[in-house]
């Protein structure tokens, strides 16, 4: 008997050990194959933002009316929602963030006509209900981020991190107009100079301050985190309390268990 | 019992009324309180009781989601969202339905490499395993159709890079690539097909399949991580010596890991639904455009080992026909297996080998569908697939020289 359950237990550990081969095999391939396909774009900034700040989102919600909604519908939010999350009254959201005759249970919605749009633009631009979930809050923030002169641009500006946008740099009187600077690196290889990305230089400054042009884009960006998915704190709250009963579920289930699995022998 | 009992109270008497009318007491024991299991099920046993589980939260959450989903190219979309921010509770719905769907096969895929590790497929249990395999081909069909619900971007593409597929086949592959849209390209009526398929035809098809994989169970008996057959041996009142009934022990055991399957379900639900993109791709938040490919279009990532099989083949064909394989070679393991041995407990090194390196393999495989194909993606993609490959066509003769130990008479199981 006592030989049978050493081999039982060597047994086992080799099918332990085999198991844990698996594992850290498969999290070798894993990590090796990932660090060679590591993100690129220098350009890219944190956001930062926090959705659970609501005076931020109100702020937000002001950026999004004064300098968004013009061209960018967000068609799934309503306005009466934007009341209840963002602790104001119908009446605060009907005075200010409500201009053209919508009633408060409307979406918000856009006057440009579609084809009016493609005729400026070329293109629509566009609904932002969902912006923050298609592209991250961080690629919206490095977007408004990184507007810079370009003369050849119909707009007179380029983007860095989406290059010959259709956008115009609305917010350039708040932020003023930046020129890209780059390292040249010479490729005498191939008879030319490959440009890398360095800093951004403030050309003509704006009416913001850079700190307060950061805050700005955060708050709005925070505000399109938000309306992306605007039950995103009742999410977590809830999930809290369901974690929480199924802790205490778990301590019946598992005494429950143990008194019946006694007799098993 | 009623020696005991000489007065039924109202209850019994029903039971008693439906009993002359319908099989109920005798199903009830047939199936779960005197259906005897192996006593020493380990950790990897949950995770059938859990399928089970899922499938149900799949059923009634979608007969909630369709209450308010619209199936038309115009609308599904919105609908959607309309779902997740004006209908009550309509966002726990749909999430618990997105997230449910990669639950499943999560579970099932642990299910599946259970019975690989035990040799659960083993005469007698061949139509069991065939069974559950058919149930895997109708999810994973299940799964792709539902995927188009959303109207999404790459709900759009993946569509339309799966259904091309089928164009591969010669002769009939463009006119049978039509015949399953519907049009010539992926537009309202596909939609309106995937929907009837996905909300019927394959919810009804899983079903059935499930319970006549249960009653092919229940016929044979389960196996156990010893592979020892339960039966050949039975104590004086029948029953076999290392059996106990389903129903109380398994039915309580089986609570406390859905308790904990439950718990990390609500991880991802509450705090991760997308799961960082990979439940609910981020290129599906922007709306179904024909004229505008995704950037980098890759399957959900329960369909990433099979696809890159599929893009490690340069030739079409024989990447469709390879993909295939790889999924249908797994019903022909009863006959790929020739070990006289079930569980890997006593099974030899060879085994123990091609089985770790198999599942290395699906991982891997898995993980480099979701990357783009580049020149050495594609070279580890094509590594793994002859691993894949190599673990059935290979099995006939690695099970048969593979060094067994003696398999036990009784099961493993020590009382806590």
């Amino acid at each position: 008997m006592p030989t049978k359950h050493l081999a039982e237990a060597m047994m086992k550990k080799s099918f332990h050990k085999l198991v844990l081969g698996v594992v850290g095999l498969s999290a070798l391939t894993w990590s090796a194959v990932g660090a060679a396909a590591e993100g690129h774009n220098s350009a890219m900034q944190l956001a930062r933002n926090d959705v659970a700040n609501v005076a931020s989102l109100q702020r937000g919600a002001r950026n999004y009316v004064n300098y968004c909604s013009g061209c960018h519908s967000a068609k799934y939010v309503r306005y009466s929602r934007l009341a209840k999350d963002l602790s104001l009254s119908e009446k605060q959201v009907t005075d200010n963030l409500m201009f053209v005759g919508e009633r408060i249970h409307d979406t918000i919605k856009i006057g440009m006509k579609p084809e009016d749009a493609n005729h400026w633009f070329g293109t629509t631009p566009p609904d932002l209900s969902l912006i923050a979930r298609s592209r991250g809050a961080d690629y919206i923030y490095s977007f408004l981020k990184s507007f810079y002169l370009d003369p050849s641009r119909p707009t007179g500006t380029n983007n860095l991190i989406l290059p010959g946008t259709a956008m115009p740099h609305v917010l350039w009187e708040l932020q003023g107009l930046q020129q890209a600077v780059y390292d040249g690196e010479s490729d005498a290889e191939h008879n030319t100079v490959h440009k890398k990305f360095k800093e951004f230089e403030l050309a003509k400054p704006g009416s913001l301050s850079p700190q307060e042009y950061d805050q700005f884009v955060r708050d709005t960006v925070n505000f399109l985190d938000y309306i992306a998915e605007p039950m995103q704190i009742e999410r977590r709250n809830l999930g809290m309390r369901v974690l929480a009963f199924l802790i205490v579920f778990f301590l019946f289930a598992y005494f429950l268990k143990k008194e019946f699995w006694k007799d098993v022998k | 019992m009623s020696a005991t009992m000489p007065e039924k109270g109202k209850m019994g008497q029903l039971v008693d009324w439906i009993d002359a009318r319908f099989p109920l007491t005798r199903t009830w024991k047939e199936h779960v309180s005197e259906y005897y299991a192996p006593k020493n099920f380990n950790f990897w046993y949950y995770f059938g009781s859990l399928a089970l589980v899922v499938l149900v939260l799949q059923i009634v959450t979608g007969i909630f989601l369709t209450m308010n989903y619209k199936p038309s190219a115009a609308d599904a979309f919105a609908s959607v969202e309309y779902i997740m921010r004006d209908v009550e509770w309509g966002w726990l719905i749909r999430y618990m339905h997105s997230t449910g769907a990669s639950a499943f096969f999560i579970v099932v895929y642990l299910h599946m490499f259970r019975g690989l590790m035990y040799g659960s497929y083993k005469n007698p249990r061949e139509l069991v395993w065939i069974f559950g395999m058919l149930i895997y081909l109708c999810l994973m069909a299940e799964a792709f159709f539902g995927y188009l619900l959303p109207w999404g971007n790459m709900s759009y593409w993946g569509a339309q890079v799966i259904v091309s597929l089928f164009g591969a086949i010669p002769g009939i592959g463009e006119s049978l690539v039509e015949w399953i849209r519907g049009d010539y390209y992926i537009s309202d009526i596909t939609l309106n097909r995937f929907f009837a398929l996905h909300v019927i035809a394959l919810p009804l098809a899983l079903v059935f399949l499930v319970i006549a994989h249960i009653l092919a169970l229940h016929e044979v008996g389960s196996n156990n991580p010893d592979g020892v057959e339960i039966k050949k041996l039975k104590g004086p009142d029948g029953h076999p010596v290392d059996g106990i009934p389903f129903h109380p022990y398994y039915t309580v055991k089986d609570l406390v890991g859905f308790v904990v399957f439950a718990m990390v379900f609500a991880l991802v639900l509450f705090f991760a639904p997308e799961m960082g993109g990979y439940f609910l791709e981020h290129a599906n938040f922007d709306p179904a455009n024909p004229l505008q490919t995704p950037e980098h279009i890759a399957p959900v990532w329960y369909f990433t080992p099979f696809y890159a099989i599929l893009r490690a083949v340069p030739n079409k064909l024989m990447g469709v026909a390879l993909m295939g394989a790889a999924v249908v070679l797994f019903v022909f393991l009863p006959w790929l297996d020739r070990s006289k041995v079930k569980s890997v407990r006593y099974r030899g090194w060879l085994w123990r080998g091609f089985l770790g390196a198999f599942a290395v393999s699906f991982i891997a495989l898995g993980y480099l569908g979701l990357k783009p194909a580049t020149p050495e993606y594609t070279l580890a993609a094509r590594f793994f697939a002859v691993v894949y490959f190599a673990f059935f066509l290979l099995m006939p003769w690695y099970t048969r020289i593979d060094q067994t130990k003696p398999v036990p008479e009784r099961v493993t199981y020590h009382a806590h």
